[in-house]
């Protein structure tokens, strides 16, 4: 775990005096609404459909239980007693007042947290694979270098007023986790030769225009990363679309300019930045942050205590066979604490849960939690011997849902219930589709399945890369559903194909149904995932399913 | 490029420091908009006036990128940054490289003096400071 420094805390206590006198400058007129706007932006306050949103930024997705305490205690001093966990590693919360915002902000930055770039036209939380530190299949820990950027970016002077916003994710391993191609720089960190260095993709992004991130440099050595970022980003920050805020992203520049064009350009301005970082100082810092992250001391007693429950237990089974993945160390697990209950809002976490995860990482778990841009919570560094005991404390607070990459495992955006912009609700399709299959028993039987739901087009549920994407849009007033099939947000990228015309609100979970059980009938073994039946067939079963009339017509 | 730069005409502009305002000074100052290309920027390098670059909108941050390639391409002359530009950002102004800041009247007297010197101090807290060579 990152631990800040005087430089760190001092910057925050700054930061937050800053934006209190913000706040007494709006108020007495000195900065006009529109010139408080991006200010507040920056600092995570967002203006929503009811109230204020205050978005805190989880870096990379790590967090202590001192962290996660601090969360619970804003949801219940300031909020109405709950956070919502999202896509991006960001808590928000709901329903804070302005006023109350400073204090908030004081109260993260006890505990090392803020809430600085989360929203405006800022270089955005820089995200990582949730399992990193943990997994099996890493190359190297991209928290160090998660944490360079963070700091590199925060408050940079040159990218605080760009286009549109930009982001970042990292991931350390081959199984892309972290989604990397559907940002504006997505960096794989690869070994060439024993030297550790960085793929930069480029122009990623889902929204109205989806787009698969280009491979912008193949390798980039440690010492060039910063002034290579910062020459991408300057050079955007130059040239990109300023006339339309929905051509403004970098995508629609590499789009438009052509990637290797853009390529020489990055390179030119490569050449004026590089000698701004030729210290080495930055590359100092990377192995300082690096020896922040060094892994736990690994127990090696025996696992007893679990072989047992999972001999014994069928529903310690069933949660251990979906919410346990695969840890490089013998005898421990990566375990994900379902926020996805059937029936609640994906996300959403209320303080006493978030204390109760608090809790168990503290005393079992090497103190360490992460946040996953599926909207669930990760406990990365578990000794198996622990596992009955923690199952039954979540069970106990309904957090044991055995649920982990199955179809309740559903990703959806705020949509209606919360969002300004919406042009339907996700978060009750969600609700339903997971009651459903609950009901049907069918979620095992279907095994992995990432449904990913959006309530509008600016697509924050990620919807082009859920195997079954659903994106709800307002045709003459009414809800609409449309149905996207065999999107993949992992290292083979794909944006999803749609299905044809969209279904409407009492008719999507049927839609979904119909989906699943065509595929139930299609797979050549249990062991043929969805996704690989949508591979091998292709979209054409599934939409004679999906619109019979439509085959009797063409018949 | 001399023919470019022009004596400043006598406005009621005011020039933020680091020790606050000062009434514009009437050096020959050369205009470069927002959107100047590489070449632009190049053909100026060699001035003796001011360099002088507009913010039409404060929301526009394109002149905080030139600024910063104009010194890293190496200019060392004044570099001015004139237009609808905050207090807030008097240390992005700063750190990208700026000298100065060029307000009209009606924004300085919205943001009155005090508010630019709680910015002066632009060389604390600055992250890149601890990443940066020297
Ligand atoms: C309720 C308030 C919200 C509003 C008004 C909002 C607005 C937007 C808008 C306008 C975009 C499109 C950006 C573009 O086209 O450049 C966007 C993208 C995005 N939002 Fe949200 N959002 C909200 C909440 C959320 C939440 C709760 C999440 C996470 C669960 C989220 C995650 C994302 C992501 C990941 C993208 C990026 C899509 C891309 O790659 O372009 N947003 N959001
Ligand atoms: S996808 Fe649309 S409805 Fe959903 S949160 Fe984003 S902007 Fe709001």
């Amino acid at each position: 775990m990152y631990r800040y420094n005087e430089f760190d805390r001092d910057f925050l206590a700054e930061r937050n005096r800053q934006f209190r006198a913000q706040v007494e400058r709006r108020i007495d007129g000195s900065l006009t609404e529109e010139e408080f706007k991006p200010l507040r932006l920056m600092n995570g306050l967002y203006l929503q459909l009811h109230a204020y949103m205050l978005r805190v930024a989880i870096p990379y997705g790590t967090l202590n239980s001192a962290q996660m305490r601090q969360l619970a205690y804003l949801a219940e001093r300031w909020d109405k007693g709950y956070g919502h966990f999202t896509t991006r590693q960001n808590i928000q919360y709901n329903w804070p007042r302005l006023s109350d915002v400073p204090d908030m902000l004081d109260a993260l930055a006890e505990v090392g947290l803020h809430a600085i770039q989360t929203s405006g036209n800022t270089i955005r939380n820089v995200t990582a694979d949730h399992f990193a530190g943990a997994a099996a299949d890493e190359v190297a820990d991209p928290r160090p270098v998660a944490e360079l950027i963070r700091q590199w970016s925060t408050d940079h002077p040159e990218f605080q007023f760009m286009p549109r916003k930009f982001k970042f994710a990292i991931t350390g391993a081959p199984n892309d986790r972290a989604v990397t191609a559907a940002h504006d720089i997505g960096l794989r960190i690869v070994e060439r030769g024993g030297e550790i260095g960085y793929t930069v993709l480029v122009g990623g992004g889902l929204g109205r225009t989806p787009m698969i991130g280009k491979v912008l440099a193949e390798f980039i050595p440690a010492e060039d990363l910063l002034p290579y970022l910062e020459a991408t980003v300057a050079v955007w920050n130059a040239i990109g679309r300023r006339d339309n805020k929905f051509k403004a992203r970098i995508k629609i520049l590499v789009h438009e300019v052509g990637l290797d064009a853009l390529r020489a350009e990055v390179e030119e301005e490569f050449t004026l930045r590089k000698p701004l970082y030729a210290g080495g100082r930055d590359v100092a810092l990377l192995e300082e942050i690096a020896g922040h992250f060094a892994p736990p001391e690994f127990e090696t007693t025996p696992t007893e205590t679990y072989d047992a429950a999972y001999a014994s237990d069928p529903v310690f089974r069933s949660w251990a066979d979906t919410n346990l993945a695969p840890h490089r160390a013998d005898g421990y697990a990566i375990v994900t604490v379902s926020l996805k209950k059937q029936g609640d809002t994906p996300g959403d976490a209320t303080a006493d849960q978030m204390r109760v995860m608090a809790d168990l990482a503290e005393r079992y778990a090497h103190d360490e939690l992460r946040i996953s841009h599926e909207q669930n919570v990760i406990l990365p560094h578990v000794h198996k011997r622990h596992l009955p005991a923690i199952h039954a404390a979540l069970k106990a607070a309904g957090l044991a849902t055995a649920n982990i990459g199955l179809v309740s495992d559903i990703i959806a955006c705020p949509g209606m219930d919360y969002c300004a912009l919406a042009t339907a609700r996700s978060i009750p399709v969600a609700q339903q589709i997971a009651t459903r299959f609950d009901e049907l028993k069918l979620e095992h039987e279907i095994g992995p399945l990432k449904i990913k739901i959006s309530g509008c087009i600016n697509a924050c549920g990620h919807h082009h890369v859920g195997h079954i994407g659903i994106l709800g849009l307002d045709r003459a007033g009414v809800e609409n559903y449309q149905i996207t099939l065999g999107g993949d947000g992992t290292e083979d990228a794909v944006i999803g194909t749609r299905t044809g015309p969209g279904f409407a609100y009492d008719e999507i979970v049927g839609a979904v149904e119909t989906i699943l059980k065509t595929y139930l009938s299609l797979r050549e073994d249990p062991s043929e995932t969805f996704l690989q039946t949508c591979r091998r067939l292709g979209i054409a079963p599934f939409k004679a399913a999906l619109y019979p009339e439509a085959k009797t017509r063409a018949a | 490029m001399k023919d470019l730069a022009a004596p400043e005409a006598p406005t009621d502009t005011i020039l933020v420091t680091d020790t606050g305002f000062c009434p514009g000074d009437g050096a020959e100052v050369l205009d470069l908009p927002a959107d100047a290309d590489r070449a632009a920027l190049a053909a100026a390098l060699t001035t003796n006036a001011t360099i002088r670059v507009a913010f039409a909108s404060f929301a526009d941050g394109r002149g905080f990128t030139l600024a910063r390639r104009l010194r890293q391409m190496g200019f060392a002359g004044r570099l001015r940054a004139s237009g609808h530009v905050l207090a807030d950002q008097y240390a992005m102004a700063r750190r990208s490289g700026f000298d100065e800041v060029e307000i009209d009247a009606a924004l300085a007297a919205r943001q009155p003096e005090e508010q630019w010197r709680a910015r002066a101090d632009w060389q604390a807290h600055d992250h890149r400071s601890r990443l940066r060579a020297g």
